[in-house]
């Protein structure tokens, strides 16, 4: 029970920080067909200024300053960059947005060392908050659930209450028709990517110090956010929080329970030693698999049912 | 594309001579391949000591196995359209069948000769690329790269997790020195498994560049351009995809191979995304669209990897600028760039683009001077430091927190921006005043 509800707390705020960075891939991949592979690298980007910023001026300005810098490079990126490349094809969209994470993320190291920098959690924020059966949890934490749980407030509002909201959510199945009717596609587009790009930020700014900043972060980041994507299916806001919150609850409990196929072949009373074919498989304890599970998950979605948990259309 | 070059090579075929000088013309850059292949390394013998550079060697065994590598993995980019984020584990797989394989040669519990070493690391490229391709060719485009990429990553996991097959952090080692050669060579220097190299990569790249004109290769092509009328015709595309899939397995596997018979280890290095991104790089910027594309394209990889990694941290940043700059500009990469003048040599007109490019060049390297300067001055100041590296010049030391070289390095950088970005004006003027020339003169294909 006390290791069910603390990893389920857990689980929860890595859950809601994917949600943070794959809410704006998902609006990204679903409006414009780009799978941006340089999502991951805004998350560290925002990291990194946060990082900056907060030795400067102090964290809170960092909160708005970071995300804010990131949305500006997203916009620069989209209007000097993908619009450009866009005459190509998807596949050029895919390459250039993949060349732009190789770069950023060699710029990073170059800028800031090949080394994590000490980016900490604010003196402010730093106790715990309330204690589980013996175990603290930390206030940084539930700042982050409050954070990210305004920011999907805020994406709902924006998307279902507000002018441009809708025009983004129609443009999300039809962009042909809402060209059509007139609206300014291409400066849709550029306020999603960037918008998209903020938040990553955002997640950066609050990740970075709840994680590890490198310059590997970005690497080990983007395959994760897109195995969220694709398993909330393409088009859907909701799919992609319910894929967020389950991809989180994953990989946590995957860390606490420390079991192995072998434990369930003993249920069947069948013992596994040495000699058993394929022991080495058989016995990998449950935490070293965790890793694993998101991307076996990934390729069965994609492969029996490729339109996702909600999606409306196929990826 | 292909289509072109096959009904040019068929007119070739039918107006040159019969016999040897024939055949030298039609294969000339094959033949030139290979004997710029075996004659390279004797420009850095040394004399003195009878010796082959060994440094030398290797980079041209890693630009021969690279290029089988980069050469399947435009089976599947550049013939059928499959952009892969996992190639390398097909390549990898290869290279831990091909290390379990010699050490069961020498251990003496089968026998296979050490010049066919290679076919085992094809075969086991083939079993895997079969499996992955079952299981990935289900889908295509956007969803098929981001399988391979799920693929690549569990295929990276699992090398680091099971010891037996994989052997952990440390990977398997292995020993090419095996006494089973048909040939008697024992494979004990490093210019000996050089020319195995040679030949395998030559033997790959003449198999591959055959696939292409038979009726899959063909069908790939079809399936890439439009797949719902090629299977209107009445083949399955997912067939298709699969065949190519496991075939440009197979080819991966011999990459890897000739990899394990060069370095003698294989390591999770080999099926790391880096490894696949690498073939990815060099495949665009060579260019996908040609069979010699991705050739072209790991020799410039691999001489910046080797070359400049030496002098510089920053060879990847190099390559990436190269990568984004081909995307953007130049969609068809370096082989792309040389067809597109073909028209005006048609037309005889070429010698008219020199003084143009000769005008371009000047801005250009300062353009790249410029750049260059700025990359090292920065990562000086942060990996240079931590490696406790001095920033120098031939003798001369630059102090990278110095105001000077930064501002010569921006200043470098912006004017030369902005006087490559009139000298381009001139140029595409001239450049489509030719062209127009050419489709007057129906010199256009």
């Amino acid at each position: 029970m006390e290791v069910f509800l603390v990893s389920l707390l857990n689980g929860l705020v890595y859950g809601m920080l994917l949600f943070m960075l794959a809410s704006g891939l998902t609006l990204i991949l679903s409006m414009m067909g780009v799978l941006n592979f340089a999502h991951a690298s805004a998350y560290m980007l925002g990291a990194y200024f946060a990082f900056t910023i907060s030795q400067h001026i102090g964290f809170w300005p960092a909160l708005v300053l970071a995300p804010l810098l990131c949305g500006l490079i997203g916009a620069a990126i989209e209007m000097y960059g993908l619009r450009r490349v866009h005459r190509n094809g998807h596949i050029a969209e895919l390459l250039f947005t993949f060349g732009l994470a190789l770069i950023i993320e060699k710029v990073v190291q170059m800028t800031w060392g090949l080394i994590p920098v000490p980016y900490r959690i604010p003196e402010g924020l730093d106790f715990p908050l309330f204690t589980v059966y013996g175990t603290q949890f930390p206030a940084y934490r539930a700042f982050m659930l409050l954070i990210s749980a305004l920011m999907f407030a805020a994406i709902w509002l924006g998307l279902t209450r507000t002018r441009i909201g809708l025009i983004i959510q129609a443009a999300l199945t039809h962009p042909d028709m809402v060209g059509a009717l007139g609206h300014n596609v291409p400066r849709v587009f550029t306020t999603v990517f960037a918008a998209g790009t903020a938040l990553a930020g955002l997640a950066g700014v609050i990740g970075g110090n709840y994680q590890v900043t490198e310059p590997a972060m970005a690497f080990t980041m983007g395959p994760i956010v897109f195995v969220v994507v694709v398993v909330g299916g393409l088009g859907s806001l909701t799919g992609c929080f319910v894929a967020s919150l389950l991809m989180g609850l994953i990989q946590t409990f995957a860390v606490v329970l420390d079991y192995s196929l072998a434990d369930l072949l003993k249920w069947f009373g069948l013992t596994v030693t040495s000699t058993t074919p394929f022991h080495e498989v058989l016995t990998v304890p449950l935490p070293r698999i965790g890793a694993l599970l998101p991307y076996i998950l990934l390729v069965l979605i994609l492969v029996f049912r490729p339109r996702g948990l909600m999606g409306t259309r196929e990826t | 594309m292909s289509t072109d070059a096959t009904q040019r090579a068929a007119q070739g075929a039918a107006l040159a001579p019969n016999g040897y000088v024939g055949f030298a013309r039609r294969y000339w850059l094959w033949l030139a391949g290979i004997a710029a292949a075996l004659l390279v390394p004797w420009l850095f013998f040394d004399w003195g000591t009878h010796r082959h550079s060994g440094f030398v060697l290797t980079m041209l065994s890693e630009i021969g196995l690279m290029s089988v590598f980069a050469l399947s993995f435009n089976m599947q980019m550049g013939q059928a359209g499959l952009l892969s984020f996992g190639h390398a584990i097909l390549f990898g797989l290869g290279g831990y069948v091909t290390a379990h394989t010699l050490n069961a040669i020498k251990a003496g519990s089968m026998w296979l000769p050490t010049e066919l070493v290679p076919l085992a690391g094809g075969v086991g490229g083939l079993i895997f690329g079969a499996a992955f391709g079952y299981v990935a060719t289900k889908q295509r485009a956007t969803a098929f790269a981001m399988i391979t990429m799920g693929l690549g990553e569990l295929v990276a996991a699992c090398a680091l997790m099971f010891m037996g097959f994989f052997g952990g952090e440390g990977g398997i080692s292995t020993d090419r020195v095996i006494d089973t050669s048909l040939f008697g060579i024992p494979y004990s220097s490093s210019w000996q498994v050089y020319c195995l190299v040679v030949a395998w990569t030559a033997i790959a790249a003449i198999l591959m560049r055959l696939q292409t004109q038979t009726p899959l290769g063909r069908m790939a092509n079809a399936c890439r351009d439009n797949f719902e009328r090629a299977q209107f015709v009445g083949y399955d595309p997912r067939m298709v995809r699969f065949y190519q899939f496991a075939l440009s397995g197979f080819f991966a596997g011999i990459g890897g191979a000739l990899y394990v018979l060069v370095y003698e280890i294989v390591t999770f290095d080999t099926v790391a995304a880096a490894k696949s991104a690498t073939a990815l790089l060099a495949t665009y910027i060579g260019g996908a669209g040609t069979f010699f594309g991705p050739v072209l394209g790991t020799i410039v990889v691999v001489l910046l990897q080797s070359g400049v990694s030496l002098l510089s941290n920053a060879w990847l940043l190099y390559v990436g600028v190269l990568f984004i700059i081909m995307v953007m500009y130049a969609p068809g990469g370096m082989m792309g760039i040389v067809a597109q003048h073909a028209p005006i040599a048609r037309i005889g007109r070429l010698g008219e683009l020199v003084v143009p490019y000769v005008r371009l060049l000047a801005p250009g390297l300062l353009a790249v001077l410029g750049f260059v300067l700025l990359v090292e001055l920065a990562s000086f100041i942060t990996i240079g430091a931590a490696q406790g590296k001095d920033f120098k010049i031939g003798r001369v030391v630059i102090d990278p927190h110095a105001a000077l070289p930064w501002v010569a390095a921006a200043a470098a950088l912006l004017g030369a921006g902005l006087w490559l970005r009139l000298e381009s004006r001139l140029f595409r003027i001239r450049w489509d005043a030719l062209i127009a020339d050419a489709k007057a003169k129906g010199a256009m294909l």
